[in-house]
């Protein structure tokens, strides 16, 4: 097969625009190193860096609090100030640049009094209730306290005024708690380009909140919790049902059933520990079980099953002459509301397919009550365990309940964070579980479901059996390396056999999505399939992720270690093709008859609905 | 910022008149700041259907435009009342009394200070300084200054402005 990657539209990728100026920058400059002095001692750093990055290259942490690199670089929180020889005051070291003989104090006297005296200023319009908070455990307000020997209780005085937002179906806004680091509104409007969050008022009353104040719920917010995972404290959390969960699972009439999306198993040891780009799929399986769910299932299942159908529907769409194309992936229910609000013009280019949670939801109480376990759909409560916040959202959409009115696909959803909190509630220690596997059938999977949960993963499970049906034979290479990494947009065309060679564009963060939608819009996009994921490099970055502090974030590519994760997993599988899951091909034979068929429709397809955008 | 509960009553004139300012300015450098100045000249202040005309205008995000008006005490969000009462509540007012003043004109016009009555007759705000500070407390009706104030007079007051 030939590849070829083409660059045309990936030019305006937005993300990419920042992070290459910025290499640029660094690029040009970094052969020219300057001499620096930094505590007295000399250094040479490179031209272009600020004081926090030269620093760090010298191994001197600077502590910091609104910053993120490429994100947030406003110097809105004074944490980070230090003393500059012959400045007047001290300077922001976080966007601070270096020159040529500069010296630094970072621990002066000066220094640490202004640092100390930051942070009590934070805490002194801060409700403290770390006992209770659901940040306690990884605060970034709270180490900065501890680490600098503050006195909380030093300035007392009158607190800006604010309510508990809880009107979204998935996050709650405790501004009593907010720092005013604005790294929420730059996640919602750089990675996201929604930007329904912004700072209304000034001085004393800046609170962080929507236009003329209106709830959340009732904004185009698309539900991705991007700013949850920036938040650097208790502000911003996610909606939980966890009690909900725990009492299905008490209650001896009921089935409880638990599926788990590929990204978690790629995040959730960190959340005990563990490095990042471990994988915590054993112990996963392993706490679930003695949590007592009924059956641990894998949501990779219906991964299989998605592609199954969507790769069906792309097959028709390329063969006929009148359907709407570039088709796009319909999994991410973020982006799902994203084009409802803000291109719905162009709806008819989505997969009528179910989310891959769903489909798995739908199967469970039709198929799998029916054929399998021979249960009343009614008595199984269906729980996922997603690293996404707009899956709380999407349970609840119209036309999600296959087995019929009042039986939802799925009860309940809860976070990576949600289900790691449940594990260390309930006693149970991670570190001494065994490695336990899936049940079966709806736990049986191939590398091409594993993969669903990273940017560009869709794309090549799809890739993988699109090819073969349109070739007609068994390709050589399952690898489609092109359009994997964290690259905001990725294109690449692949001659599947003579005469028919199919383009596809990847594209991750909804403001890269605009981009291509934009191309769509102009008629410049002359793509077959593009997969589009809400949060910036998929599923593994999703918005009920493990939070990554602003200090990590700032120093390396998280995403591409938990994305590897799930390529490695990959590799290691005997099957790694969707149309090669055994418990899939029964499943057709046995309930579905074959991909596309009005029974296959009914509960694995969906419709969507035309929003606005505020 | 509160809502008021006041009707917009915006004419085609003054849309057609705003939405070609916008069309005209949109690509130049920076021009929020500019089309909201213009909005506000047209409708007197800005209210959720004038900022949802500049948001889409612009095609930026709703809360950019509520951000700014929020932030720069130029931008009214409520719109004057026939008669704009402000309330001095520089030091020497405050020591006499005016904020109780402030609080009876709130108690009788059943509005808040920096709203706007539902017939659009009376608005409220407080200042500073009037440099009447010998009649102190002292406020303003429009151009009218009423001084030694205190909050029984409130109602004669306002009757005067029917
Ligand atoms: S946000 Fe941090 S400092 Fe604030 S209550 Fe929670 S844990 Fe404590
Ligand atoms: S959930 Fe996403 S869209 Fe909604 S406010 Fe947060 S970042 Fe913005
Ligand atoms: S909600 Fe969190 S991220 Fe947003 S400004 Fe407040 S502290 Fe920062
Ligand atoms: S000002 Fe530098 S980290 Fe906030
Ligand atoms: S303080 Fe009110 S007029 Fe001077």
């Amino acid at each position: 097969m030939k590849k070829t990657v083409k660059k045309s539209v990936a030019k305006k990728e937005t993300a990419k625009k920042t992070a290459s100026k910025k290499v640029a920058t660094k690029s040009k400059t970094s052969n020219k190193l300057l001499n620096i002095k930094i505590n007295g001692v000399d250094y040479k750093a490179p031209a272009g860096s600020t004081i926090l990055e030269a620093c760090r290259v010298a191994g001197i942490e600077i502590p910091t609090l609104c910053y993120l690199k490429d994100l947030n670089e406003i110097a809105a929180c004074r944490v980070c100030m230090v003393e500059v020889k012959n400045a007047r005051s001290l300077v922001a070291a976080c966007v601070y640049p270096i020159n040529e003989g500069i010296e630094i104090f970072t621990n002066s006297k000066r220094v640490v009094e202004s640092r100390k005296k930051t942070i009590e200023l934070i805490l002194s319009n801060h409700r403290m209730d770390c006992l209770s908070c659901v940040r306690s455990g990884n605060c970034e307000l709270l180490a900065l306290a501890r680490a600098n020997g503050v006195d909380d209780t030093k300035y007392q005085g009158a607190k800006t005024e604010s309510k508990i937002d809880d009107s979204s179906a998935h996050l709650i806004r405790d501004n009593s708690k907010c720092v005013l680091c604005r790294r929420c509104i730059a996640a919602c409007t750089k990675f996201q380009s929604v930007g329904v969050i912004g700072t209304n008022n000034r001085g004393f009353k800046t609170i962080v909140g929507s236009h003329f104040d209106v709830p959340l719920g009732d904004t185009s917010c698309v539900h991705c919790g991007q700013c949850i995972n920036v938040c650097p404290v208790g502000a911003l959390y996610e909606k939980t049902d966890a009690d909900k969960i725990l009492d299905a699972i008490r209650d001896p009439e009921k089935f409880v059933v638990v599926q788990t999306a590929p990204a978690v198993r790629a995040t959730i040891a960190e959340e005990f520990g563990a490095p990042i780009g471990t994988n915590g799929e054993g112990k996963m399986v392993a706490a679930l079980r003695r949590i007592g769910f009924d059956k641990v299932f894998d949501t990779d299942f219906a991964a299989d099953l998605t592609i199954m159908e969507e790769g069906t529907e792309l097959i028709e769409r390329i063969k006929s002459k009148k359907a709407v194309l570039p088709m796009i992936t319909s999994c991410s229910p973020g982006w799902i509301k994203f084009i409802e609000n803000y291109y719905p013009d162009l709806l008819p280019h989505l997969s009528t397919c179910k989310s891959p949670q769903q489909m798995f939801g739908a199967t469970l109480k039709t198929y799998y009550a029916e054929k399998v376990a021979k249960i009343d759909p009614k008595k199984i409560v269906s729980v996922s365990v997603m690293p996404c916040t707009a899956k709380k959202f999407e349970i609840h959409r119209n036309d999600q309940s296959a087995a019929g009115k009042g039986i939802p696909d799925l009860d309940y959803t809860m976070t990576t964070r949600e289900l790691a909190r449940m594990i260390k509630k309930l006693g149970i220690d991670w570190n001494s579980l065994p490695e336990e596997e899936f049940d079966s059938p709806m736990g049986t999977d191939t590398g091409a479901a594993v993969i669903f949960g990273t940017s560009g993963g869709v794309m090549e499970a799809a890739l993988r059996t699109a090819a073969e049906i349109l070739a007609g034979k068994k390709m050589k290479s399952l690898d489609y390396k092109e359009v994997r990494g964290m690259k905001g947009i990725k294109e690449a065309s692949y001659t599947v056999k003579k005469g028919l060679t199919v383009k596809v564009a990847v594209a991750s963060g909804t403001a890269n999505a605009r981009v291509l939608l934009d191309a769509i819009r102009e008629g410049k996009a002359d793509y077959h399939f593009i997969e589009i994921m809400c949060c910036p490099g998929g599923c593994i970055n999703g918005g009920g992720q493990p939070q990554v502090s602003g200090h990590i974030r700032n120093t390396m590519d998280y995403r591409a270690k938990r994305a590897a994760v799930l390529y490695n997993q990959d590799k290691s599988m005997k099957l790694r093709k969707s149309h090669d899951n055994p418990d899939i091909k029964k499943l057709y034979k046995d309930y579905f008859g074959k991909p596309g068929s009005e029974k296959a429709h009914h509960a694995l397809h969906t419709s969507y609905v035309k929003r606005n955008w505020t | 910022m509160s809502k008021s509960a006041i009707a917009f009553t915006g004419t085609k004139e003054q849309e057609k008149e705003l939405k070609s300012f916008i069309s005209a300015h949109k690509n130049d450098p920076g021009p929020l700041i500019m089309i909201m100045q213009e909005a506000q000249k047209i409708y007197g202040y800005l209210p959720v259907e004038v900022q949802e005309m500049i948001s889409k205008g612009l095609n930026i995000p709703m809360e950019k435009v509520y951000e700014v008006a929020t932030f720069y005490a130029q931008f009214n969000l409520v719109p004057r009342g026939k008669y704009h009462i402000s309330v001095c509540l520089g030091t020497a007012c405050y020591v006499k009394g005016s904020q109780k003043v402030l609080d009876a004109l709130e108690q009788n016009l059943k509005i808040q200070s920096g709203e706007c009555t539902a017939d659009r007759k009376f608005s409220l705000d407080s200042c500073r300084c009037l440099g009447a500070c010998g009649l102190a407390p002292v406020m303003k009706v429009n151009d009218e200054v009423f001084g030694k104030l205190t909050p029984d007079k409130v109602p004669q007051i306002l009757s005067q402005f029917k």
